[in-house]
């Protein structure tokens, strides 16, 4: 019941993007088109999972008992960094079609913060290693689900009259500050 | 008038306006929106992120002939995350109080893109007193934005700035502003108005 309550907790009541503000660069470079914010939202989700459960592991087996902790966030960049590599080579390898979908997408996700973050969060909040994944695939679906709305949104503001001095970023933000105040209605669902 | 300033002056001046990280690249945005809910987090996420692209900026500058060209992001990176972590435990030693409500967003100053963007773009190319001009222009640029969106949206959303009351009983605090809409909204405002004021200064 816990992981199911981790899970809406981390994709809607407290979504990443809209409520942490982690994540926005991707958000507001790739929501142009509903194709590429699927393949982003993709590749994201897929790399959240696995460094949950890195970065946890890293965290309680190896920072933990030898007292670095005081290391932490330079050994989770670094694990980060080098993990969006080796997802990158696995991908390529294992599955071309994949590969094409996501492509040019999991490079950036290196600089993503909504990655970091999340194995920062999971950390604060002392979840297990199963609590971990779970929180980064609701994490990675939330991110999926914002990016996508925002990108359908944005596909329809290109026939809209937007005064000229917000195009591109200030009507983005003020979107997406609409958005925010919508999710802001799933806050009374679940408190963790 | 800006134009006849000499080059070095020009590195320091950019950040703050021209190519002002926020307002004109949306580079940084996640701590710009996520701490801006007080004028005094603001300032306080404004001068570590200054403070570790100041410094990161003289060491990375100061090494870019040594930094093997393939493996440079990840050294710029260990670089960045070590003076984090100085920034980190220096603020949870000596201020507590704003550590604590800055919470993971101090960690998170690694993958500001802002950083290491001025790394890649700047500091690896330029010596060293170059380097630490751009860096404290951008730096300064930074928390110019962050401490303007804290203080609006402090005044708005609780009547106070730095914590004094400054709005009279009339006043209803807008709640909205120091919640996460707020942040979007206001920032989508402030871009507005500097591609006003770009376009009033480009007609002059």
């Amino acid at each position: 019941m816990n992981i199911i309550l981790i899970f809406i907790s981390a994709a809607v009541v407290n979504n990443f993007v809209l409520t942490y503000f982690l994540g926005l660069c991707p958000f507001v470079g790739v929501s142009k088109r509903l194709s590429s914010a699927v393949s982003m939202g993709m590749a994201v989700t897929f790399v959240m999972a696995i460094s949950a459960a890195v970065t946890w592991l890293i965290y309680n087996l190896l920072l933990v008992p030898y007292h670095i902790e005081i290391l932490e966030y330079v050994s989770f960049i670094l694990v980060i960094a080098s993990l969006v590599q080796l997802v990158e080579m696995f991908v390529r390898k294992v599955s071309k079609p994949l590969y094409d979908a996501l492509g040019i997408y999991l490079p950036l996700i290196t600089t993503n913060c909504a990655i970091l973050g999340l194995a920062l969060f999971a950390v604060l909040r002392h979840y297990g290693f199963v609590e971990s994944l779970v929180f980064g695939l609701g994490a990675g679906a939330g991110f999926t689900l914002a990016l996508v709305i925002m990108a359908g949104i944005r596909e329809e503001l290109e026939l809209a009259d937007v005064p000229k001095y917000f195009r591109g970023a200030g009507i983005t933000m003020i979107i997406a500050g609409s958005l925010a105040l919508a999710f802001m209605g799933f806050s009374g669902l679940i408190s963790i | 008038m800006g134009k006849q300033k000499s080059a070095i002056t020009r590195e320091f001046i950019k950040g703050l306006w021209d190519e002002n990280p926020v307002l004109i690249s949306l580079l940084g945005l996640c701590p710009a929106l996520a701490v801006t809910n007080s004028a005094i987090n603001g300032l306080a996420m404004g001068l570590a992120t200054t403070f570790v692209v100041v410094c990161s900026s003289i060491i990375i500058s100061s090494l870019r002939k040594v930094i093997p060209h393939q493996v440079r992001i990840a050294s710029y990176i260990v670089i960045i995350a070590t003076f984090v972590t100085v920034a980190d435990r220096f603020m949870a030693a000596f201020y507590p109080a704003i550590s604590k409500a800055l919470g993971p967003y101090v960690p998170l100053i690694v993958v500001n893109c802002l950083i290491l963007g001025r790394q890649e773009a700047f500091a690896s190319k330029n010596n060293v007193g170059r380097s630490l001009l751009d860096a404290l222009g951008m730096g300064l640029g930074f928390l110019m934005v962050l401490f303007t969106l804290g203080t609006i949206r402090e005044v708005l959303g609780s009547g106070t700035f730095l914590t004094y009351q400054v709005m009279g009983d009339w006043f209803q605090p807008w709640l909205v502003m120091v919640l996460p809409p707020g942040a979007f909204i206001m920032l989508g405002l402030l871009i507005g108005l500097s591609n006003w004021i770009n376009d009033r200064r480009a007609k002059a």
